[in-house]
């Protein structure tokens, strides 16, 4: 879901930049309210963890590959603003230095990833987990945040790779950019994200909430009340 | 550091070595390139052309390390997947003190 230079028009890589930007300024104004000291090497090792579980990519046998991102259990851990900044330093950092992603797409790929499936993951959680304490529950609140924010996130990305042929062509019917229209993004994206992709994340999720819950329940953000900071 | 961040770190390490899983499972079941992350040669294959714009911006940034490497060219998948379990411990440390820095920034300024 790293999305390469010369897959989005200039029409579609620049607004995604500018959103990203405006929206990192309100991350780090609600992380500072929102992150007390004590859980900030929490950040750092989430972040990390973002980057090493991307490079993990699993296979659609004899077709494509992709992995799990992350962003869902450090959203439901620390908060979908301070999960935003962490995946976005990892994309930005593979995209610099490994050349996954392209850096014209920095900010689609981190609105993808980072915002809009943060947020997707936290609210999804909530919606579904009720009140804390049912470790049944928080378990497959987990699992269905994962798997259906990746989902989702695989079809944002479908679109914006979709919508090229409709915003740049040739005129002699050659696309500029990315050659595939939504009719084959979508369901190509959505399908193998839904079978295999999605269900990786699901569990990746519900493993390391439940693990938290046991250990350290105080430390995570989607159930305490309101996302108040920590005492210190 | 307390004993649940050290933990994690031990956790993050050995998902550091385990990384090659992610090269060698997908040459094992004979998969390629992540959906629209193909290099313009096999959009060329697939398409029949490489489109203007995608030819303009693909050579837009030589990063160091291209997909996890610091040797594309080496066929032998053991050398590979010491080349990702270094680049997977480089890339997650670096990630992982930017963020440090980053959130210590934030949260002192918030102070």
């Amino acid at each position: 879901m790293h999305i390469p230079d010369g897959y989005l028009s200039p029409q579609t890589y620049i607004p995604l930049i500018g959103l990203f930007a405006g929206v990192t300024a309100i991350a780090v104004k609600k992380v500072k309210t929102e992150v007390s000291a004590r859980d900030v090497p929490y950040l750092g090792m989430a972040a990390a963890f973002s980057f090493i579980i991307m490079m993990f990519n699993l296979p659609v046998p004899g077709g494509t590959t992709g992995h799990a991102v992350g962003s869902a259990v450090i959203a439901i851990l620390f908060g979908p603003w301070a999960a935003t900044i962490a995946v976005s330093v990892a994309l930005i950092i593979q995209a610099l230095i490994f050349g996954d992603g392209g850096i014209t797409a920095i900010g689609a790929n981190c609105f993808n990833m980072a915002v809009f499936m943060s947020f997707a993951a936290y609210y999804l959680f909530r919606l579904f987990s009720g009140r804390p304490g049912n470790k049944r529950r928080t378990f497959f609140s987990a699992f269905i945040s994962g798997y259906l924010s990746l989902v989702l996130t695989s079809v944002l990305a479908a679109v914006e790779f979709g919508i090229q042929p409709l915003i740049a062509s040739d005129g002699f019917g050659k696309a500029l950019y990315c050659p595939y229209d939504l009719s084959i993004a979508i369901p190509a994206m959505a399908l193998e994200h839904l079978l295999i992709f999605g269900i990786v994340e699901g569990l990746i999720t519900a493993l390391v909430v439940s693990y938290f819950l046991k250990n350290e329940p105080d430390l995570i953000y989607a159930l305490r009340k309101g996302g108040k900071k920590n005492n210190e | 550091m307390n004993k649940l961040q050290k933990k994690i770190l031990i956790v993050l390490l050995i998902l550091c070595v385990l990384a090659p899983v992610g090269i060698l499972l997908p040459a094992f079941f004979n998969a390629g390139d992540a959906w629209g992350e193909w290099s313009a040669q096999t959009v060329k294959e697939m398409v029949g052309y490489v489109p203007k714009g995608l030819e303009k911006y693909s050579g837009a940034w030589n990063a160091p390390l291209p997909d996890y490497t610091v040797n594309s060219k080496d066929t032998s998948l053991v050398h590979q997947s010491g080349y990702y379990i270094v680049s997977g411990i480089f890339g997650a440390t670096v990630t992982y003190i930017v963020m440090l820095l980053i959130s210590r920034l934030i949260v002192r300024n918030g102070k």
